[in-house]
């Protein structure tokens, strides 16, 4: 099999979906920019033309519903936001037309929408060019959220999301670009609300999204090197979550640790913690949870402080020693 | 190009054809929203109802312009447009009686109306949440180029929004097949268009941001089919998008079936005024005026019409509520897989 970058894939998706199917659109920010998607985005508009590879002006509000009108009219648009702060101005068809749809009218047309939402942090950006808002949107009835973390995922994943019937929030992070990974050469899906387990282990669950699973993979391995038997669920899809997956893990180790680069409060990780809580895997709890998210504050500017405020795999190992340590 | 619609016959004859079929129709949404009314003043319509009285005209003149498979987005006051655009009469009121066979099965009320299957996908009550739908789908019709036409109809209120501003300028910017239909009835809810408005004249706001526009008299339904048929032939050449503007009042108040002058919102003089303009009575005087129809004709018909709507309220009250594991499950939150 090939090897090759997440963005790589990205790209190769992209291409792929347009070719098969005209029905499919890429409209968005800065789709033909030099910088605002990486190269997530190259060789498409040479390759489709301007009348199916959109790049739009800085209106997030009406192309998120121009996206959902052309959803509902029958195409399968790709919506690309090129950061989630901006899509605030897109909560309103996001929120109340798209993710209403199907339920408010009575099972008549869905959205088979693709919002493709790109978190692009770090390099001092601050607070308005940061954020992972996906679980604002993970919140919402009526709408899908993914987290691909690898080259294959993001693939199959994108592939799932533009013929899924429902709207969904792919979101992506610049971060993911470099990683290198198996790639088919020929489409494939990766489904949407099934999770994998990236490692097996017996002392603790860590369960990470996005890139965090990559950070939460090096922590697994420093944690090896100790005694601490990590196994690593990556649940790609955060709303409808594979509870099931991750209660089967947290049954076999006792432990859970989540790892997600939202906000603490009301966030992913709540959310996955709660599943346990309820869950009968909860009875059987050696040491009690922990989540590492983002503090509740915003995105800070400086170097200084960027390293606090963003996890990585030392901040992963710390955590998983105290919850293993105080209970072994 | 295909023809608008078949209205047989020429000159007089076909003239008089349009005025009947212009005139039952607006009478029928007159008769639905005054039978709707009484039966909220009653307390037997719990859900909140935005009546279209007074502003037949505009619905009227534009979707008889329409085909069936161009599409017609709506606002919070909906029952106009659903009605004009050719939807069922029985599925509206059982969907205002929110019972299990509304066109939206009970889960949307009176301003949640759908019916795809006449080019209605959907009204929204989220001011101005669906002019930017309309732009996409105005999008899916020139990509897929079709001669497809989508319309959008809103009040005055929604050019408060941000939405509209962005929405006309990616119609301009994309010369989309797209009518925006705005009911100038000079309140949006409670306050008057002067209090919302420092440049009350919304036309130019349309035509600043790259879209023809005009001003017509909403309460004449024959100039506002004139305006209409014009914009509507244009973008379907894919010439681009128009809006037009109709000047109109609703006799009713913002919400529910009082006229809003018990709340101090509106003087007794002003609503007067207004009901003297009444869309229908201007047509019917035009139509006795020709010798296209008698008083005692066009009375007829108002009171045929007036009997089917009864006997259909009738009829949505009978139906059942939603119930069942279906809805009680909540399911449809979703759409199946392909």
């Amino acid at each position: 099999m090939r090897t090759m970058t997440y963005v790589g894939a990205l790209n190769e998706a992209l291409h792929q979906l347009l070719e098969d199917d005209e029905n499919v659109i890429l409209i968005g920010q800065g789709v033909t920019s030099p910088w605002y998607v990486g190269q997530s985005c190259t060789g498409l508009i040479e390759r489709f033309g301007d009348r199916r590879v959109i790049d739009t002006p800085v209106s997030e509000n009406a192309v998120t519903g121009a996206a959902v009108g052309a959803a509902l009219a029958g195409l399968r648009p790709i919506l690309e936001h090129p950061r989630l702060d901006f899509m605030y101005y897109a909560m309103d068809p996001i929120a109340n037309h798209a993710a209403n749809w199907h339920y408010m009218f009575g099972d008549q047309l869905s959205v088979p929408l693709t919002i493709w939402g790109i978190v692009n942090r770090g390099g001092e950006q601050g607070a308005q060019h940061s954020q992972s808002t996906h679980a604002m949107y993970a919140h919402l009835p009526g709408l899908k959220v993914v987290m691909p973390s690898t080259p294959f995922d993001v693939k199959g994943l994108l592939r799932s999301c533009v013929y899924e019937n429902n709207p969904v929030l792919f979101v992506d992070d610049r971060w993911l670009y470099p990683i290198k990974g198996d790639v088919p050469e020929d489409h494939y899906s990766v489904p949407i609300g099934k999770g994998t387990v990236r490692r097996t282990g017996k002392d603790v669950t860590i369960v990470a999204t996005s890139f965090l699973v990559h950070e939460a993979a090096k922590a697994a391995e420093a944690l090896a090197a100790e005694g601490i038997d990590v196994e690593l669920v990556d649940p790609l899809t955060v709303k409808p979550l594979d509870s099931g997956l991750i209660i089967s893990s947290v049954k076999k180790t006792r432990r859970l640790v989540v790892v997600d680069g939202g906000w603490r409060s009301y966030g992913a990780a709540s959310e996955i913690m709660a599943t346990i809580g309820e869950s009968a895997a909860v009875g059987s709890l050696a040491a009690p949870m922990k989540r590492i998210t983002l503090p509740d504050s915003p995105a800070p500017a400086s170097r200084a402080l960027e390293r606090y405020y963003f996890k990585n795999s030392e901040d992963i190992t710390r955590e998983v020693r105290k919850v293993v340590g105080g209970s072994k | 190009m295909e023809p608008e619609k078949s209205h047989g016959g020429h000159g007089r004859d076909s003239e008089k054809i349009r005025m009947l079929r212009l005139h039952r129709m607006m009478v029928t949404i007159r008769a639905t929203e005054d039978a709707l009314a009484d039966e909220v003043k009653k307390g037997e319509i719990g859900c909140p109802v935005h009546l279209y009285s007074g502003e037949e005209a505009v619905a009227t003149g534009v979707c008889d312009v329409l085909r069936v498979d161009d599409w017609v987005y709506s606002s919070h006051r909906s029952h106009g447009h659903y009605l004009a655009k050719g939807g069922d009469l029985y599925r509206l009121m059982a969907e205002v009686y929110c019972r299990s066979e509304g066109c939206s099965k009970g889960r949307g009320g009176s301003m949640h109306l759908s019916s795809p299957e006449i080019g209605f996908p959907g009204s929204s009550a989220i001011v101005s949440g669906s002019i930017s739908l309309a732009v996409g789908t105005a999008l899916a019709f020139s990509l897929k180029k079709t001669n497809r036409v989508a319309a959008t109809f809103f009040g005055d209120g929604a050019m408060g929004e941000g939405v509209m501003y962005e929405s006309l300028n990616l119609a301009a910017l994309y010369s989309l097949p797209l009518i925006f239909v705005c009911e100038n009835n000079l309140y949006s809810t409670h306050l008057p268009i002067s209090k919302c408005l420092a440049n009350v004249r919304i036309a130019p706001k349309a035509r600043a941001m790259g879209v023809p526009a005009i001003t017509v008299d909403g309460n004449d339904v024959m100039k506002v089919q004139v305006a209409a048929k014009r914009a509507i032939a244009k973008a379907r050449r894919g010439d681009g998008p128009a809006f037009i503007e109709c000047l109109t009042y609703r006799h009713r108040g913002h919400v529910g079936p009082n006229y809003d002058v018990e709340k101090g919102l509106r003087s007794q003089e002003e609503l007067d005024s207004w009901l003297k303009r009444c869309p229908i009575c201007t047509l019917e005087k035009r139509m006795i005026g020709s010798n296209y129809a008698t008083k005692k004709e066009l009375a007829a018909i108002t009171a045929e019409v007036n009997k089917l709507v009864l006997s259909t309220r009738q009829e949505a009250k009978r139906c059942g509520w939603p119930h069942g594991p279906e809805e009680t499950e909540f399911r449809g939150v979703f759409r199946g897989s392909v």
